[in-house]
């Protein structure tokens, strides 16, 4: 047993600057928003989504990408006005979607990593987001700390 | 991103601060893409209208609507002044039917917003077709056309069954793309971008509406946002069924784009719907896929008493409102039952004067234009089961509105609007 805090760290291209610092909210699921976020909780509503109920406010939100509807731009932006969007985002797979959403959100997003944010970053990391320099730092939740 | 001389005038303030502001949004969405630069587009689908509760807000602050087009279609915090739209620009479906606002919970207050509104637009040059369908109503672009549409159903039918070409646009985007004519030149704007990526072997028969949601359901799931080349089709579809096949896919997954083998513009052949690409996984499509299609969409349900029998997602055709009719003429819904049907409004005008809306009418049902029970978040008070013909309806109504929902043929939800049960199944 090691109690040494990993760390971890990404690099990526920056889709909208800034930086920030924050807990993860990780999901394989792709996210969907209109009809799949309650914008002004930030709460994913979506029937089969792993995060369904949770929210993504004020977190890291660490997704695959965007699916579902043209209306994915519009929820976030709204989530946005509403003070309920995402702290910073980072994906793998780059679509109209999620471009537009990321810059209307106006919070730091990441994409094109060197390594999967999926693979490196569990829920209830601490992720600091660096968008402009292209650098994510991760520090590993310790084992057995509740989250 | 590179911008020529015009664009980048534009963007320096030469035509003014709405342009400017766009063309400020283009260039940071298409450098978030990783575009290179802007192609030029005549043919703008959006919305810009601001009947939910959240942007109602927006309507009624000093700037009123040139608030809220510059906060929700440019991403300007400054209060811009909007000019008259450079594309011919189609409005997708809205907030409400303001003919049905009773029934649809909707206050007198929010529909004199929404008319003013709509008159704002309609001055800007925006075509108030208020559909998700414009293909079925004016605007049905051609095969090559660069166009900047939003709407999932729509985009989708756009680049497979027209041969356009658009990427899946935001309301943002198609606001900034509506007053400078431009958009970022990316993704299934080039050529390279539009072959198919899977195969689906289509090893069962596709004929009805009905088949052709569950396939597009079942691919969407599997292929997510990539290009699906279906082979094996044996019966040539029509509008409606690529509709729904279309909504369906980008539901469950995230397509804007399939071949079908033989059939849509730009697959004559296997070979030429994958151009120089391999598939990057084959999948089949038989009896067992179906039928986890359907068991899939109707997760939500449980009780098969209804109370909502909801047609016409994406917004029906004159075609399908004519078979609506059929099934139910001499027929009464059951008393505990409301059938609303959706449609474009100069769809609904043909079916005034072709006489089912009489028909519908008369056997309890409406037709509502203009929007649909997931834009307005309407569903008849009470409602805790209802009936669907469209997956995507079934796949997003139940969590949005927190109700089940059971996804059937049109003639089962229409036998479930009359008796009040809904008796279907996988057949």
């Amino acid at each position: 047993m090691s109690a040494i805090i990993d760390k971890v760290v990404l690099r990526g291209r920056k889709v909208v600057g800034g930086s920030c610092e924050g807990e993860a909210l990780v999901t394989r699921d792709r996210v969907s928003g209109w009809g799949g976020i309650d914008p002004r909780t930030g709460t994913i509503i979506e029937t089969r989504h792993q995060l369904r109920g949770q929210s993504f406010k004020g977190k890291v939100l660490v997704f695959p990408g965007a699916k579902g509807s043209s209306g994915w731009s519009n929820q976030f932006h709204i989530a946005r006005l509403a003070g309920a969007a995402p702290l910073a985002m980072l994906f793998n797979e780059m679509t109209t979607k999620i471009a537009l959403g990321a810059v209307v959100t106006h919070a730091p997003a990441m994409t094109d990593f060197d390594r999967d944010p999926l693979e490196v970053i569990e829920t209830g990391d601490w992720v600091k987001v660096d968008a402009d320099r292209g650098v994510v730092e991760v520090t590993k939740k310790l084992r057995g700390e509740s989250a | 991103m590179k911008l020529n001389d015009v664009e980048r005038a534009m963007l320096d303030g030469a035509e003014g601060p709405a342009i400017q502001r766009a063309m400020d949004l283009l260039l940071r969405y298409g450098e978030a893409l990783g575009a290179e630069r802007l192609v030029d587009t005549k043919n703008v689908c959006g919305t810009i209208g601001a009947t939910t509760p959240f942007m109602r807000q927006y309507a009624e602050k000093p700037g009123g609507m040139d608030a809220v087009f510059s906060e929700f279609n440019l991403d300007s915090p400054t209060v811009v002044h909007v000019p008259k739209v450079r594309a011919f620009a189609t409005h997708l479906q809205q907030g409400m039917d303001p003919d049905y606002a009773e029934l649809q919970g909707i206050t007198p207050e929010v529909v004199t917003l929404f008319k003013k509104g709509n008159a704002w637009s309609a001055g800007l040059g925006v075509q108030l077709m208020n559909t998700c369908t414009p293909y079925q109503v004016g605007n049905v672009p051609v095969k090559g056309e660069h166009c900047a549409w939003m709407e999932s159903s729509a985009v989708i039918y756009c680049n497979s069954v027209l041969g356009a070409r658009t990427n899946t646009e935001g309301r943002e985007s198609t606001g900034a793309a509506m007053i400078t004519g431009k958009i970022p030149y990316w993704g299934y704007h080039c050529d390279e971008n539009r072959y198919g990526t899977h195969l689906v072997e289509v090893e069962i028969d596709v004929e009805t509406t009905a088949d052709w949601g569950l396939l597009g359901y079942y691919v969407g799931e599997i292929v997510q946002d990539r290009i699906p080349v279906l082979n094996g089709i044996r019966h040539v579809p029509n509008l409606p069924r690529l509709k729904h096949f279309g909504a369906a896919a980008s539901s469950s997954g995230g397509v804007e784009m399939y071949h079908l083998v033989g059939i849509t513009p730009e697959a004559p052949t296997l070979e030429r719907a994958f151009g120089p690409k391999k598939p990057v996984a084959t999948l089949r499509y038989g009896k067992a896929e179906r039928r986890k299609a359907y068991e899939l969409v109707n997760a939500t349900a449980k009780d098969r008493e209804i109370q909502y029998v909801m047609l016409g997602c994406p917004h029906y055709t004159i075609e399908q409102i004519w078979e609506a009719a059929k099934l139910l003429e001499g027929k009464h819904l059951h008393p505990d039952v409301s059938l609303w049907i959706f449609a474009p409004r100069v769809i609904k005008s043909l079916a005034d004067q072709n006489g089912y809306t009489k028909i519908i009418e008369d056997a309890g049902g409406e037709i509502m234009t203009d929007t649909c029970s997931a834009m307005a978040k309407a569903i008849p008070k009470g409602t805790k089961v209802a009936a669907f013909d469209s997956m995507k309806q079934a796949h997003y109504l139940p969590a949005m509105m927190g109700i089940q929902g059971w996804f059937g043929t049109t003639a089962e939800c229409i036998d479930a609007a009359v008796s009040g049960r809904f008796n279907g199944g996988l057949q």
